[in-house]
């Protein structure tokens, strides 16, 4: 008997460490991943890298100026385009959200949510490069705003199920219609964890490059117009890590760098968003 | 708001109405980009199609010049390299998901759980970035030498090391379903009713027992489409391991050898196309990676769905 507890208890043990141990192997590689990048990103990071455009192959310096204000612009305008479909579309599932066609557009946005972001890139090319004969920045904007649509959605509409209807009530009871009781009183009493979700799917866009590819292209220099090709962040550290040449990696490490700090920042403040929610 | 208030206010009525009307038309462009987007792949595809029919999906060619199109080497890269990737990642997920909910005291746990997610919110061309320049190299100079050299025996490991491979993308897309796979076992792993768990206890099993008898199979279906879903984001992926796999259409039975995705020939070949039909062709491409995305991620949603909706109760 005592030799089975034995037993038992060793196994137990056992497969504790392994437990433990499968735990470090997680953490090992993304720990060394992150700081790589830390230390790369740091070494060649400087001022140029926020003012100057690259620098042709050969010449040492520059920066990806261009990318970042592409990524924010082309950022910018997919918010415009798809934060007003998945919030108001929120809205429309949790005020009327019980019939067939709410479960159809849930559906939807679960399945959207799932779609590999090259094949969001294909389809804006198809649907926007091709009648306007040339890659374009705004292609981009859309094919970042299809992504954005369905998790701006679905996270709003979990937020606006936390309302309770006792508020909505009492709007309604005081004689406020019902649109405005939907935009000032419900929309405005989750606004916390719509701002999680909104920032959490502006982290998201910012680091896609796939559906960036056959859209806004990228670009070497500046551009003036919408219709033109656009650089962006993650575009410029692909093309430049692909490179041969020594000083575009040091661009891309950088490139990195700037990436990772704006995305944990948007998480951050996501989760301190987040957080407000619980206590008020 | 001075003016006289009847009670049924027709403005109101109005008001409400175009509301209504607005964000059902919001609600419904939802439905229909996913509807012009299937459309539209299946439209563009449609040359491809007709041309080679089943033929595409068994044919090995891919000849922009002579306009001889099959996808067979790029199924294979895509199918290897995820399951592969699957396989390395599963165990270390769910173990550590049980070492975060259950071994860890709550402190270590809330402390390592975030920076999981945070993990999983790099975007996948860093993982890139890292892996062509950081990892293919140390992939080149010490693990495929010593692979070649001790299990070269074996079909997996032989020929020359490059760096770029099969096996350095099974790393890189294992590297980045860990994340996804753990946060979401995680939430299934906390969805177990814990009377489940205490009567594991109360019949005096120990804490593996357990995790035997009452956590894992309550979770089982849960943690599989944890996984499936991963497989479903592994498959799609598309930057980082086209910086990794070598982009070389083979099929070789050795990890060792560059190999070819899906997505990796879609964006290195869409944006610079030499014929109506090699678009066409990458969009069918296109479309099997869609329809395998679709069926896998309903898969998934249903198994972790199965197991967290009492948690979650979620409204009709």
């Amino acid at each position: 008997m005592i030799g089975y507890d034995l037993r038992r208890n060793l196994t137990n043990n056992f497969m504790m460490c392994l437990m433990v141990g499968a735990a470090l192997a997680v953490m090992a590689p993304l720990g060394i991943i992150f700081v790589h990048i830390l230390k790369m990103g740091a070494s060649s990071l400087s001022l140029d890298f926020f003012t100057q455009i690259p620098k042709p192959t050969g010449e040492s310096g520059g920066g990806m100026a261009n990318g970042l204000a592409g990524s924010a612009m082309m950022i910018g305008m997919s918010s415009c385009l798809g934060l007003p479909v998945g919030i108001l579309g929120a809205v429309y599932l949790n005020e009327f959200g019980g019939n067939r066609f709410a479960t159809a557009v849930r559906f939807s946005a679960d399945v959207l949510a799932g779609i590999p972001s090259i094949i969001t890139g294909m389809v804006a090319y198809t649907l926007l490069v091709v009648p306007m004969k040339g890659f374009s920045a705004l292609a981009g904007a859309v094919a970042l705003a299809l992504i954005m649509i369905p998790i701006v959605l679905r996270t709003t509409e979990e937020q606006l199920k936390m309302v309770p209807g006792t508020l909505r009530e009492a709007s309604l009871a005081l004689g406020v219609p019902c649109w405005r009781t939907s935009l000032k009183v419900t929309l405005v009493s989750a606004r916390a964890g719509i701002i999680t979700g909104v920032l959490l799917s502006i982290a998201r866009v910012a680091g896609e490059t796939a559906p960036l590819l056959f859209t806004a292209l990228g670009n070497q220099f500046w551009s003036k117009r919408l219709t033109e090709p656009m650089a962006a962040i993650p575009l410029q550290i692909f093309n430049f890590a692909i490179s041969p040449y020594e000083d575009w990696h040091k661009l891309a490490w950088a490139g990195a760098l700037v990436l990772v700090v704006i995305m944990f920042t948007l998480n951050l403040t996501a989760r301190y968003f987040g957080r407000i929610k619980h206590n008020g | 708001m001075s003016e006289p208030v009847s009670l049924i206010d027709t403005r109101v009525v109005k008001g409400d109405l175009l509301f209504k009307w607005i964000i059902f038309s919001l609600a419904a462009a939802v439905l229909l980009i996913l509807l012009v987007m299937v459309v539209a792949m299946v439209r563009e595809s449609l040359p491809s199609i007709r041309q080679f029919g089943a033929k595409f999906i068994v044919g090995r060619e891919w000849d922009a010049v002579k306009g001889d199109f099959g996808a067979l080497d790029f199924l294979y890269g895509s199918v290897i390299s995820s399951v592969l990737a699957l396989l390395l990642a599963t165990p270390l997920s769910v173990g550590a998901a049980l070492f975060i909910t259950e071994i860890a005291p709550r402190r270590v746990g809330e402390i390592i759980a975030p920076i999981i997610e945070l993990l999983a919110a790099i975007p996948s061309v860093i993982y890139g970035l890292w892996g062509v320049l950081v990892m293919a190299p140390w992939l080149q100079q010490s693990i495929q030498p010593w692979l070649i050299e001790h299990l070269g025996f074996l079909p997996f490991f032989q020929g020359a090391p490059y760096g770029v491979s099969m096996l350095a993308a099974v790393f890189i897309l294992m590297i980045m379903v860990i994340p996804i796979i753990t946060s979401i076992t995680k939430e299934v792993l906390m969805a177990v009713p814990v009377s489940q768990k205490e009567a594991a206890y109360a019949l005096g099993a120990t804490r593996w027992e357990m995790f035997r008898m009452a956590l894992i199979p309550y979770a089982r279906s849960g943690v599989l489409g944890a996984v499936i879903l991963g497989l479903g984001r592994a498959i799609g992926e598309t930057m980082a391991v086209t910086m990794v796999i070598g982009n070389t259409p083979q099929i070789s039975l050795s990890l060792l050898a560059p190999g070819y995705t899906m997505p990796s020939v879609i964006a290195n070949e869409f944006a610079e196309t030499t014929s109506k039909l090699h678009s066409s062709a990458l969009m069918e491409i296109g479309l099997i990676l869609l329809v395998v995305t679709l069926i896998i991620n309903a898969l998934a949603r249903l198994l972790i769905w199965s197991v967290t909706r009492g948690d979650t109760g979620a409204r009709a």
